[in-house]
């Protein structure tokens, strides 16, 4: 498989490390129910077909991105920047990229 | 139908071996049993032979969507072992090994259980004090174990470089030896004639694409081969436990589905003693009585549910083979083929009634479902038939992980790609 870093460009998927399902959204901290935080730790969709997932470029350049992936063909649709600072990354990728960098 | 012996294969050769009969029925599917099980793997096969041997129920069907033995059963690299540290896995693992050890006789069928040991190298001094108290926790359960130096190691596998040189130098290892391995495609067909035979229906060719619910419990499956009822409906499908349980409305399990890739060797004369595992990755490698080296390693690291992997798990496991034995750099690669793992969040499996009324799950058997099908058949059948675990699997429970009580082996935490 070769992923599609919004920073890096397409690589290898052994430059990225599995961060798991992106769906899984751990809870508030005010939320005190177990079966909640049980489900987000525990509970998993198990889908096949599209399947949206966490994935750490851990020998490129060390974010975080969400990858939308089909898990019967391997088929990659879409690889996204993710976390708070993925706007700001975007918009200075794009800079970068329009000034020919 | 007659029981296989040496008498029936001589005169069986003396009429031309033209009278052999096929050593399953292909039953059509009835409108209604006692106990349906999907899945016709190793683990539904003995499933449904335990119903009917043990507990008396016969009245049993094995819906299986492809042919017998398609799936994982006919995929793995037939390890057989009990080297656990927790008791409910020990437990578990010897009560599967107590079977294996009777299974040819017990089903006239020979699976070719061969206890020629499994060795875990060390390539550490740290790695050693591991497997020392690993050993001592076996044997406080009452299993055999071996702590083995460097020498003992080299003469039970002459292949190995044990020399001071080798990229990761072996210490010394841990021997299991009664643990080894068994011939997989005779285990799935030793259970199917052997449940066959005491009145169980073999339905092949019938995959499920729903349940029938009465009343918020389940009363049977819908085929492709029509409707079947059943008052007890059990869920033996390892890998596509997501998608048949989706089909039920549950889509909340513990589980994860990944693709594990195996590999064998053109034949070579005999060389490897026992299963070798490597210690400073994962590698288990076997010599089959064909000659071949059977050999895999880790899971891909992400969800799937395709039967064929990716080219770094080839790299990392034919580098760590090659770390081991030098001499295999010039052996021909001679097939490799994936199967679908269900990976649970703790690394261990799960038997249990429910989750719904009328219904008994199977599964999280991560990737090593193969050495314990003789007890996952037979304390799933024990649930089934008592509508309660067996002391055996009484803490394979869903209920574990929220109760705190999951059976992490390896330590890994839920992140079921890591087990």
């Amino acid at each position: 498989m070769k992923i599609t870093c919004p920073y890096c460009g397409e690589r290898d998927h052994r430059e990225f490390t599995y961060r798991g399902d992106a769906t899984a959204i751990r809870p508030s901290i005010d939320n005190t129910s177990l079966d909640d935080h049980q489900a987000f730790v525990y509970d998993r969709k198990n889908t096949a077909g599209t399947h949206r997932e966490l994935w750490n470029h851990t020998s490129g350049c060390r974010t975080h991105v969400v990858v939308v992936r089909d898990t019967v063909s391997h088929e990659i649709f879409s690889c996204e920047p993710v976390g708070p600072f993925a706007k700001q990354l975007a918009r200075n990728v794009a800079k970068l990229k329009g000034a020919g960098a | 139908m007659s029981r296989y012996s040496a008498w029936e294969i001589l005169k069986n050769a003396v009429k031309g071996n033209r009278d052999w009969t096929p050593a399953w029925r292909r039953a059509e599917p009835k409108s209604a049993y006692d106990v349906i099980i999907i899945g016709g793997g190793g683990h539904g096969l003995s499933t449904a032979y335990y119903l009917a041997k043990v507990h008396g129920i016969t009245n049993v069907a094995v819906v299986e969507k492809g042919y017998l033995g398609s799936g994982n059963v006919g995929r793995n690299t037939t390890i057989v072992r009990s080297n656990y540290r927790l008791t409910p896995n020990s437990r578990f693992y010897e009560k599967s090994m107590e079977l294996w050890r009777e299974l040819s006789h017990d089903l006239n069928y020979n699976v070719m259980f061969s206890p020629r040991g499994v060795l875990n190298l060390a390539l550490t001094p740290g790695q050693m004090d591991t497997y020392a108290e690993r050993g001592n926790q076996m044997r406080l359960m009452g299993v055999r174990s071996e702590l083995l130096d460097r020498d003992q190691v080299a003469r039970l596998n002459p292949g190995l470089d044990v020399s001071g040189s080798a990229r990761f130098p072996i210490e010394g290892g841990l021997l299991q030896p009664d643990a080894g391995n068994a011939r997989h495609d005779a285990v799935a067909w030793g259970y199917a004639r052997a449940a066959d035979q005491l009145g169980v229906d073999i339905i092949e060719n019938c995959e499920v694409n729903g349940f029938l619910k009465e009343g918020g419990r389940i009363t049977g499956v819908e085929t492709t081969r029509g409707t079947i009822r059943a008052a007890k409906t059990g869920v033996a499908v390892a890998g596509n436990t997501g998608k048949v349980m989706k089909l039920a409305g549950i889509d909340n399990l513990p589980i994860e589905s990944t693709v594990l890739q195996a590999f064998v060797s053109e034949s070579i004369k005999p060389i490897i003693k026992n299963v070798v595992t490597f210690g400073a990755g994962h590698l288990y490698v076997s010599q089959s009585d064909k000659g071949g080296l059977v050999f895999g390693g880790n899971i891909d690291y992400y969800n799937s549910y395709a039967q064929r992997g990716n080219l770094p798990v080839w790299e990392e496991v034919i580098s760590e083979l090659l770390a081991m034995f030098p001499a295999f750099a010039r052996v021909k690669l001679l097939r490799s083929w994936g199967g679908v793992m269900d990976m649970s969040m703790d690394g261990s499996p799960i038997i249990t009634t429910g989750p719904i009324d009328g219904m008994y799950l199977n599964a999280g058997w991560c990737y090593g479902g193969f050495k314990a099908t003789p007890a996952s058949g037979w304390c799933f059948a024990h649930t089934i038939a008592n509508d309660k675990a067996s002391e055996y699997n009484e803490t394979f429970t869903l209920e574990r992980f929220k109760n705190g009580q999951s059976i992490d082996e390896l330590g890994a935490g839920p992140t079921p790609w890591y087990h």
